[in-house]
């Protein structure tokens, strides 16, 4: 066995080839070990891993055990977990225990997941390097001079070093795919409404959605199938039943239309990113699928229009974060409105308080049409070439980033160039679409991403095509060769 | 598209955050660079374009049954705030 995916994790528990409890240990002594060097979790659950880890052992050998009963993971800690510190990233959230569970949490743990801690992230998901987290960045496994992306990059870097075979994550601009990407591992974004947002802490609420990050596409339909469906108790959610994904993952692909987005291809993506991205096309059309290209004319909008719409949204859900029943409180408030400013100056880091000014901006009395209303029109725009281009294809494909993963501080000093590396992740947000990127080669030694966009609702056929891509290729395989000894071998 | 200090101070003060006078002229950067980022949306012809709130079109806000759905939990969810007395949580005096 030389790769931990979840599937051969799942195999192995079943055989009995080791035991969760030894899984477990296993995990938390990469986690252990790979801390210094990654930053890659805020919080090591051990004792309440291990407590589950037996739990899901007793379940196994009562042969009441499912597909994931057992296997360690790692939630962002933007999920809420009961009695876990859950801090999203933030000093405002540094002290927040949560009183309950995500619904997603609850839905795994039900699975018989043993969680063995909380993923590092970019605060409050607003970053694409892990670096605006108040914990410190996260590094990239590959390369630890270099970042994992963001806002999911401790979810994306625990996975790529095999410290767990999954870990959740959300993405509202790209936060599950560019990560993914830079580490060379597969993410899932689902359509706008497909996996409960209950208890995960909110940023844009009309663009994000909760999803996960996996060594294979076979175990991101595993995962997906626990965590997707109904919840009354988030508003948004979509009352639809849940298909067989892994059933769905054995759709031929002959006669499968792809789409090239002619929008990615030109001025501003690297060579080094275009090569691999083509070559993966080639592959998917030696599988049986046409290509075509397509043009979605106002897909470029995507960056200027969320950067009305995420800010908006941002600094009205952060509004929430006031000093008084939760988070961080200055010390000696004159007034109530000092114990405001100053509990919200002292929690929030620089980028989240540069959003909340934008947002709060945009908002403003006399702005409001000018910018909130023109770029929700705008967004309409960009759904309807969307919604254009699925009458012709059935899956868009683009890379996932411009660029590889770039330096730890290089893209820190102005927030323009940073914003850029979301340019081909942000449309699918848009228009609430489903996307995936995957692993499809490396450029001098970094991984590169190829990027998959859906209509709404078919993630089945996501994630059939990158299941066939990667019978067919071993680059998801590939861990990095300071963090990929045997994971189960050290059970 | 460049915004000016005083500005930058009123923002500041409707998103309740204190601003030390050194930061002011890094947000008059930052926030002017992003809007002129924003500018290219006033190019696009939007007219007759529905706004989207919405990504899935059709969807309506679901409303629930005002109905108890959970127990009173009031201890364990004040057990995160900062300040509390007999049940209440604590803010500097407001009225005079």
């Amino acid at each position: 066995m030389t790769v931990p995916t979840l599937a051969a994790l799942s195999a192995g528990l079943k055989t009995r080839q080791y035991s969760s409890v030894e899984l477990t240990l296993a995990a938390l002594a990469r986690v252990e070990r790979s801390q210094p060097q990654l930053n890659a979790l805020v919080t090591v659950t051990a004792e309440s891993a291990l407590a589950a880890a037996a739990a899901a052992d007793q379940r196994i050998a009562a042969g009441t055990a499912g597909p994931l009963t057992g296997v360690p993971m790692i939630h962002k800690d933007i999920f809420c977990t009961a009695g876990v510190l859950t801090t999203c990233g933030s000093r405002m959230l540094s002290n927040f225990v949560s009183p309950y569970d995500a619904h997603i949490v609850t839905l795994l743990a039900d699975a018989g997941m043993v969680m063995v801690g909380k993923a590092n992230m970019d605060e409050f998901a607003m970053g694409s390097s892990n670096e605006t987290s108040y914990f410190g960045p996260v590094s990239n496994p590959w390369d630890t001079t270099r970042v994992p992306g963001g806002s999911s990059g401790g979810s994306a870097a625990a996975v790529a070093a095999r410290l767990a075979p999954l870990a959740t994550a959300s993405d509202t601009g790209g936060s599950i795919r560019q990560p993914a990407a830079l580490c060379g591992v597969t993410g899932i974004k689902p359509t706008y409404g497909r996996v409960s947002r209950y208890g995960m802490i909110a940023f844009a609420s009309s663009l994000d959605q909760a999803g996960v990050i996996t060594v294979s596409a076979e175990d991101a339909a595993m995962t997906l199938q626990a965590m997707a469906g109904f919840d009354r108790r988030d508003s948004t959610s979509i009352d639809a039943p849940v298909p067989d994904y892994v059933a769905e993952l054995q759709q031929p692909l002959a006669g499968l239309r792809i789409g090239i987005l002619k929008e990615f291809f030109g001025e501003g993506l690297s060579a080094a990113i275009e090569g691999p991205v083509r070559e993966a096309l080639a592959t998917w059309q030696r599988l049986g699928a046409t290509v075509r290209e397509v043009s979605l004319p106002s897909l470029p909008l995507s960056v200027p229009t969320y950067y009305v719409v995420a800010p908006a949204e941002a600094s009205s859900n952060l509004a929430r974060f006031d000093g008084v029943r939760f988070g961080h409180r200055c010390d000696k408030p004159r007034d109530l409105v000092d114990l405001y400013k100053r509990s919200r100056a002292e929690g929030f880091g620089a980028e989240v308080k540069r959003r909340i000014m934008t947002g709060t901006y945009v908002l403003s009395a006399g702005y409001y049409d000018a910018y909130y209303l023109k770029a929700q029109r705008v967004r309409s725009l960009i759904s309807d070439d969307f919604r254009r281009a699925f009458t012709e294809v059935d899956l868009l494909l683009g890379p996932t980033t411009p660029t590889t993963a770039f330096g730890l501080g290089d893209k820190t000093s102005d927030p323009i160039t940073m914003y850029l590396n979301d340019i081909y992740t942000i449309g699918a947000n848009m228009a609430g679409l489903p996307a995936m990127s995957l692993p499809c080669g490396f450029a001098d030694g970094l991984p590169v991403g190829v990027q998959l966009i859906g209509p709404h609702f078919a993630e089945g056929r996501l994630l059939a095509a990158a299941h066939a891509y990667q019978r067919e290729t071993d680059w998801h395989l590939r861990a990095p060769p300071a963090f990929g000894a045997d994971f189960a071998g050290e059970a | 598209m460049s915004l000016s200090s005083k500005q930058i101070e009123g923002i500041a003060h409707l998103a309740r955050l204190e601003l030390d006078a050194a930061e002011i002229p890094r947000y008059v950067d930052s926030l002017s660079s992003i809007l002129g980022l924003v500018s290219e949306l006033e190019r696009v012809n939007t007219d007759g374009i529905a706004p989207m709130a919405h990504p899935l079109e059709g969807q309506v806000q679901r409303l629930r049954a005002d109905a108890v759905s959970s127990p009173n939990l009031r201890q364990l969810l004040q057990a995160n705030a900062p300040q509390v007395d007999a049940g209440l949580y604590v803010v500097p005096k407001v009225i005079e």
